[in-house]
């Protein structure tokens, strides 16, 4: 097990520098820090002494130590619009993201473990097609498009939810605004949030399942049938259990995919959280905040992949950590 | 052999028609009506100019004064334009079908590349084994667990940012297809790999062998017909989510620029005017995209049921 940690953290260590590379290669390639300084009215020799004390004409190599030197200390270089801490501005914008990505989780995990199991354990039922149904037809929406949606009815044509911005929000601590403590708060985040779910839920259904199914046929089902264990029992008990593993890797890759789409449901519902920000931070060509958005999304995908695998290799002894591994 | 089965070698067609996939095709009616409507919609992308009253690309055909008028149910249209226009007064039927032709044409330019790149890495890495193998596979986890969408919004805001939004646009529809092509490529490498495991042990590849055959004959004539009905399968798939992917990137303005619509960016573009009631240059694109990409997906459900007895799952 520790071999495997210790393998699994050295591919993330090794990720994060390959991420941090092509994050230094945009700063270097992208836009001219001295015209953001400066401006146009200053003379090429004072332009070349800037240059040189701003470090501009060391090679790559050095370049690239001195940003990995300043990254590891949290900084990520300022920001040209908001003439902040490049960080600073995303951990203002990360609360946001963080509280769309929940109310999603829960739309999500709430939602698909009982549509899941009971389209598996009765298949044949027209609610069963009628779910099934509805879930091909959610995977073949794009994520967009039911937040577009979404808004037209609810918003524009019963106006019954607003249709952007997080509303009242409630300053927990530090740059922590919350959502959940208002009623305007909930009313705001509730589209955004069943957007975000509205792509994953039909996948994770579909998921759940078809592992439930599988599972019911195996043997061990069996065996707890004939001892007659109660099949409420058996279905959330036995079965549920060992459907779990399979979701569990999806669902890390997935968070990865999660964050892209918060990008889209930010921008339609014009939600103030990172992916907006970077959309805006694009049009800008605001470099630094470009290759900081870059450097903390790698960093969640890195870090939530590898406690995902840990997790995996926790809960499922057969897995062979040894081959994993290597 | 040929010799004593060529009386009544049954014709091509007869094949076909009499094969496992067309019987099971003839039996299931969603299969049945997903490919027709998939036909229709392909036929009228391919044959745009001709269907469409308008070429949404010639400026000399649009007047802005004709902009925002509604689909002709609705009151306030005008005949000649059957579902409205857009926002600058482009007819929107017409718009659509060329919008049509552009998403389809990057979805399956997309895939054929990503075809191309996963199965020649599949297959090296599942014939040749060892080092290599262990290389490419890792490889491909790592490019896994960073999602598509992902790397392509990333990769395409900074070219825009890079190149400035004039040239991008010129060049956006080979950027689309490279970033969605190259991003998915692990998905066949993975699939060709395990099916190649799978055939290497066999003694049709034993006897090609032996009968001196280099590897890549090996490979690609031998070993690769017989991984085929797993391509096809997440063929359809692929297909469908380059499309949905597409559209989200030019929605998100990193894709096809509203002079030349793919159905992405013309739902985009139809969002601004969407608070003021003119909803159908959103909705009438928009459905035509779940439609195609619906189709596709039962398509690729029915396929998956039938090449692939194994993967049943009800």
């Amino acid at each position: 097990m520790l071999a495997y940690l210790v393998k699994r953290l050295f591919q993330a260590i090794a990720v994060m520098l390959v991420i941090s590379l092509v994050g230094f290669a945009i700063q270097d390639n992208l836009g001219d820090p001295l015209r953001e300084l400066v401006g146009q009215s200053v003379s090429e020799d004072v332009r070349q002494q800037l240059r040189d004390e701003l470090g501009l004409n060391d090679s790559f190599v050095t370049q690239y130590i001195r940003f990995l030197g300043n990254a590891l200390q949290g900084d990520l270089g300022t920001s040209y619009f908001f003439k902040e801490p490049a960080l600073d501005v995303i951990l203002k914008k990360l609360p946001a993201t963080l509280e769309l990505v929940l109310g999603a989780t829960i739309i999500i995990v709430g939602l698909s473990v009982p549509l899941g199991v009971y389209t598996a354990i009765k298949p044949n039922t027209i609610l069963s097609k009628v779910i099934m149904g509805i879930s091909i037809v959610g995977i073949s929406i794009p994520v967009f498009l039911t937040a577009i949606l979404m808004i037209f009815v609810f918003s524009v044509e019963l106006g019954w939810l607003p249709s952007y911005g997080r509303g009242d929000v409630v300053h927990v601590f530090g740059y922590w605004d919350t959502n959940l403590a208002s009623w305007d708060g909930w009313t705001h985040i509730l589209l955004p949030s069943l957007a975000l779910a509205s792509i994953m839920l039909p996948l994770f259904i579909r998921l759940i399942r078809s592992e439930m199914m599988e599972v019911l046929q195996s043997e061990y089902v069996k065996y707890a049938r004939a001892k007659g264990i109660k099949p409420r029992r058996i279905y959330f008990l036995h079965a549920l259990k060992n459907t779990l593993l399979p979701v569990i890797t999806v669902g890390g890759v997935q968070i990865g995919t999660m964050v892209a789409y918060t990008i889209l449901t930010e921008t339609v519902f014009q939600w103030p959280g990172m992916g907006f920000m970077f959309l805006e931070a694009v049009n800008r060509v605001d470099t630094p905040l470009i290759v900081a958005y870059l450097i903390v999304v790698g960093f969640i995908f890195v870090v939530t992949n590898t406690i995902v695998d840990l997790i995996y290799g926790l809960v499922n002894p057969t897995v062979n950590l040894a081959r994993m591994g290597a | 052999m040929s010799s004593i089965t060529t009386n009544q070698d049954p014709s091509r067609w007869e094949k076909i028609w009499q094969s496992n996939m067309a019987y099971s095709f003839r039996r299931n009616p969603v299969a049945m009506v997903s490919f027709a409507i998939f036909a229709i919609i392909v036929l009228a992308a391919v044959f745009a100019p001709v269907f469409a009253p308008f070429d949404p690309y010639d400026p000399n055909q649009i007047d802005i004064m004709n902009s925002e008028y509604p689909p002709v149910w609705v009151e306030g249209s005008d005949p000649q334009f059957m579902f409205g226009t857009d926002d600058q007064g482009r007819d929107l039927w017409s718009t659509i079908l060329y919008g049509t032709r552009l998403s389809l044409l990057i979805g399956l330019c997309a895939v054929a590349l990503q075809a191309f790149l996963g199965i020649t890495i599949g297959l090296t890495a599942g014939y040749v084994g060892g080092r290599v193998d262990n290389l490419l596979m890792r490889m491909a986890d790592i490019q896994l667990s960073f999602s598509t969408l992902m790397v392509a919004i990333i990769f395409l805001a900074i070219t825009q940012a890079m190149f400035g939004s004039q040239t991008f646009n010129r060049f956006a529809i080979y950027f689309l297809i490279a970033v969605i092509g190259i991003a998915e490529w692990p998905q066949y490498a993975r699939t060709v790999r395990a099916t190649v495991l799978a055939e290497k042990k066999k003694e049709y590849v034993d006897s090609a062998r032996v009968l001196g055959f280099g590897p890549l004959r090996i490979m690609f004539r031998h070993i690769l017909p017989n991984s085929l009905s797993p391509i096809f399968v997440i063929s359809t798939v692929q297909v469908a989510n380059a499309i949905i992917s597409e559209a989200s990137l030019s929605f998100l303005g990193l894709g096809m620029p509203p002079s030349q619509p793919s159905l992405g960016s013309l739902i985009s573009s139809g969002f601004d005017y969407i608070f003021s009631g003119s909803w159908w240059i959103t909705v009438i694109p928009g459905v035509i995209l779940v439609v195609l990409v619906l189709v596709i997906n039962l398509l690729g459900d029915w396929m998956r049921d039938v090449l692939n007895p194994k993967l049943y799952k009800g």
